[in-house]
């Protein structure tokens, strides 16, 4: 693996992360320093005391991995932490992650019984005081299985790859994994904000997953450096988890003025420091990733950050918490507003004509399908616009040759794609319904066992 | 408002809140503190033999996150001069003439000692004395405390050296580290003295240290039983209070109980009187806490009795005594089935675990449709809160097949959702001493008690 900054990732893994104060994380970090800050180690006793120790518990099963939630918790009560750690990552190896990441209020700890008096117990927390744990100590709990001699290619070191390779690894199989980024973890990497995980966090995920014996190669890319014939020809299997394209188009004139939201979230995280920021700030979208755009742009010192949707607030795609955050950051935001035209002089922004919309008939996503309101146009004063209005659907298939669903990669019940011996996972197959780091994790460790489970028929007719 | 002044034994106070004979009264300074914040009475530490202390001397014992669930101690008798304490307790009482000033007293079993210090306990003006037959470590080495309360002769002679030296109240303290309590409680009764206290506390070792190896508290590489006290011993407290009190020869003799052992809030002070305590003690919740805690002790105790119509505190005293009684008088037709209310229920199912691992295994889990369901009953792929609330299956009791064994009730985190419900059992009022009596092979042979359980419909799955 190439490429790991030094300062962030010792030479075992070992996280340098959480020995800092939240100020002097915050401090050193432009106010970019997780929000959170982590639970002390009574903090996280006295939470895990709090726990019921459900059976057959809900928070175990709303969540995708189908982590024994109870189970870790009921460890971190014992001081067990490694084998807290361990019932964790058995089920999601990227835990650490996924305990910053998640949706927990749409997950574990939406389904909380303790929800019924309104205090539901902090799981992504104390997930997050058990990972870390083992990271800080630089602890390993697996190691690769006995070799098969079987090897597998994974294509895209996101979490869908990564916890595809990790399991791969710990079932014996030699795993390459290739990344067409410098850095593995996918949007875990580069697309989630500082505030909710630390670059350190994905890239210590990805070491304790090389040292499955999953070769994890950078900066190549499907289609480039390698074919998918190639690879078929190669391995025994191959795993796509090659994630969703870049950004679609607004498709309005001064477009190109215009920030792209992953972009920007990825600079705030490798280089928060070259950053310049408007004093008025528009971010086009009100999915989760704009509220992200739209927090940094504010932390980094944007006067007023206002987020610009065509519909109403009861359609925005955002989480709900996600809002509410948004609002507590001090970020506007209108409604049923479109932008129709990006104002520049000398190619410099100067504001944003938009058109006000209202809501017709429900569309094909079941929302209510906004309609501009003729003569309505008006300008905002503007000096700096950062679209997120999602990802465009997943990129390559057709030359591939996959078969797909809604623009989609199409996989059976065992992830395996129209192409023989080719699975897929992650977000390039989640044709409905939102899609989420956990559930990439879930399809990646599913897909493992599946490929492995094809392996293993073929050993056996082979031995007939 | 009740009335919640005592005479107990000739002593009075104004409340039936002692302080123990313990470290809380360990100084003149520290009882004056405590009648200020509201005590009714306290028993001096223990006065007595010289003694020397160590360091490390208190355990305790931590559950899920509550501290001091209970607290163990290697701590001696009072190791602070015999003259300074006899004059802080004549200053105390001086200072204090309407709340109970009680010494406690250990000194070697010889009786021109015990005759000795009765003298100069009389002479500071105190109400009365304790004769501390309990503490159980150190003391006990020696001869006394422990030593003396296990062995009913001894109990009984010291106490009548003890009653011939006397002219204020004697209070016997009886330890708990005896098989049965009853008979040093009785010898004390025949000595005549005019009260008993207890208990005192239980031998014990709090715990190791899983660091470094070492016995907890560390006293100097080595650690040895402590007494066991606090809100953890309070069952047992419990259980050796009543003994006593439905004694017929304590209850010949008329002899008036103070009770303690893990009082902690004014329901367990209730408990203790109405299980037969005329006075109450209380130690190791003051030294978690403070001596502000009598404001709650005494304002929830009188409103209770308010609520009940207690006007004094000897209305309560007793009052539940009779219902203690022996397995083999129980009702065995007696029959309550556990009932959850699915209005109440989160659906932790801890009840349908701990039924199902180890208890009868008549909680079901039933969906919507009223469908049993197997736990754990979704693919891997389901995902998020909707799925995982919306039919999440309810915990229900197969009434026929529930032997109302109470489990479920004890493990319910929610107060009031599983009931135990008394049923009908057909069957007429039965005691096993009845039963037996009327037909002893039921009780020897397993044949008999099939036709037994046959006749009477009786079915045990």
């Amino acid at each position: 693996m190439s490429r790991l900054p030094e300062a962030a990732v010792t030479r075992r893994g070992r996280l340098n992360y959480g020995k800092r104060s939240v100020k002097e994380e915050n401090r050193q970090t432009g106010g970019l320093g997780e929000v959170l800050p982590p639970l002390s180690a009574h903090e996280a006793r006295v939470e895990a005391y709090r726990c019921l120790y459900c059976y057959d518990a809900p928070c175990t099963h709303a969540c995708p991995t189908h982590i024994d939630v109870p189970g870790f918790i009921k460890k971190i009560a014992t001081g067990n932490l490694r084998g807290s750690a361990r019932t964790i990552m058995e089920a999601n190896i990227l835990g650490a992650t996924c305990a910053r990441v998640c949706p927990v209020e749409e997950l574990c700890e939406g389904a909380c019984v303790l929800n019924a008096e309104g205090r539901p117990i902090m799981i992504g927390r104390l997930q997050r005081h058990a990972t870390d744990h083992l990271f800080e100590r630089g602890i390993r709990l697996f190691r690769p299985g006995r070799p098969t001699g079987r090897r597998v290619a994974v294509v895209g070191a996101g979490p869908a790859g990564l916890a595809c390779a990790a399991e791969l690894g710990r079932l014996g199989h030699a795993v390459t994994l290739f990344e067409k980024r410098p850095l593995p973890g996918g949007l875990s990497t580069y697309g989630i904000i500082v505030l909710r995980e630390p670059v350190e966090v994905a890239l210590a995920e990805a070491e304790m997953i090389a040292e499955l014996g999953v070769d994890i190669r950078t900066d190549t890319e499907l289609g480039r450096d390698v074919t998918l014939e190639a690879l078929r020809e190669e391995y025994d299997a191959v795993f796509l988890g090659i994630g969703l394209g870049g950004s679609p188009d607004l498709g309005i004139p001064g477009e190109e003025l215009v920030e792209d939201g992953l972009a920007w979230i990825e600079r705030s995280k490798f280089e928060p420091e070259k950053m310049t920021v408007g004093d008025e700030v528009y971010v086009i979208g009100a999915g989760n990733t704009a509220i992200d755009a739209a927090t940094i742009a504010r932390r980094l010192g944007a006067e007023r950050v206002t987020i610009l949707y065509r519909r109403s607030e009861r359609e925005m795609p955002a989480y709900r918490h996600e809002y509410a955050f948004a609002r507590k950051e001090g970020i506007d935001f209108r409604f049923l507003t479109q932008p129709v035209r990006i104002l520049a002089t000398d190619g410099r922004i100067t504001g944003i004509e938009c058109v006000r919309m209202r809501l017709g008939k429900a569309d094909a996503s079941g929302r209510a399908a906004p309609e501009p309101v003729s003569g309505s146009e008006f300008t905002l004063p503007a000096d700096q616009v950062i679209k997120a209005i999602g990802q465009k659907k997943p990129e390559l298939l057709a030359d591939l040759g996959l078969a797909t669903e809604k623009g989609y990669v199409r996989v059976d019940e065992a992830y395996r794609t129209s192409i023989e011996k080719v699975y897929a996972g992650g977000d390039c197959i989640r044709a409905v319904g939102a899609a989420s780091t956990v559930m990439a994790v879930q399809d990646g460790k599913l897909a493992a066992r599946a490929i492995d489970a094809d392996l293993g028929l073929a050993t056996a007719a082979a031995a007939e | 408002m009740a009335d919640l002044s005592i005479d107990f034994a000739g002593i009075k106070s104004p409340n039936p809140f002692w302080l123990a004979s313990a470290p809380p009264t360990n100084s003149g300074a520290q009882i004056h503190k405590a009648f200020e914040a509201g005590w009714g009475g306290a028993v001096w530490k223990t006065i007595g033999a010289p003694v020397l202390n160590v360091s490390n001397r208190y355990g305790a014992w931590h559950y899920n996150g509550h501290k001091m669930l209970a607290i163990n101690n290697v701590e001696l008798i009072s190791d602070r001069p015999l003259e300074v304490n006899l004059r802080e307790m004549a200053e105390v009482k001086r200072a204090w003439p309407d709340r109970a000033v009680i010494a406690s007293a250990m000194v070697e079993s010889k009786p021109e000692a015990w005759r000795d210090i009765v003298r100069r306990i009389e002479d500071t003006g105190a109400d009365g004395i304790e004769l501390n037959y309990g503490c159980p470590h150190g003391m006990s080495e020696r001869g006394m405390g422990s030593a003396v309360g296990q062995v009913p002769e001894y109990c009984e002679q010291i106490t009548r050296w003890v009653m011939e030296a006397a002219s204020i109240p004697v209070i016997v303290k009886l330890t708990p580290n005896v098989t049965d309590i009853v008979p040093p409680a009785r010898a004390a009764a025949r000595a005549g003295a005019n009260a008993v206290s207890l208990i005192n506390t239980i031998n014990s070792i709090i715990g190791v240290d899983l660091d470094s190896l070492e016995i907890i508290p560390n006293i100097g590489g080595k650690g040895g039983h402590g007494g066991y006290a606090g809100p953890a011993v309070k069952p047992i407290a419990l259980n050796m209070l009543s003994a006593v009190a439905r004694d017929p020869e304590i209850r010949e003799a008329g002899l008036p109980i103070s009770g303690m052992g893990g009082i902690e809030t004014w329901r367990d002070a209730a408990e203790f009187l109405l299980l037969g305590a005329g006075s109450l003690q209380v130690c190791t919740s003051v030294m978690h806490y403070g001596f502000r805690i009598i404001e709650d002790l005494v304002e929830g105790l009188s409103s209770w009795m308010d609520d009940k119509g207690f006007a004094t505190i000897a209305d309560v005293v007793g009052r539940s005594v009779h219902r203690i009684s022996d397995f083999k008088d129980f009702d065995l037709s007696f029959r309550a089935v556990a009932r959850i209310d699915p209005e109440k229920c989160i659906r932790c199912d801890l009840c349908y675990i701990a039924c199902n691992d180890t208890a009868h295994q008549c909680i079901d889990l039933v969906d919507g449709e009223g469908r049993k369901v197997a736990p754990g009953s979704y693919g891997p792929r389901a995902n998020g809160k909707e799925a995982a609330t919306a039919d999440r299956p309810l915990p229900v009791v197969r009434e026929a097949d529930c032997v109302g064994c109470r489990l479920c009730y004890n493990v319910c985190p929610i107060d009031g959702c599983i009931t135990m419900a008394e049923v009908p059992s057909g069957r007429p009022p039965v005691t096993w001493a009845e039963l037996t009596a009327a037909r002893p092979e039921v009780g020897s042979d397993w044949e008999a008690m099939k036709r037994y359980r046959q006749e009477n419909g009786i079915d045990i799955h």
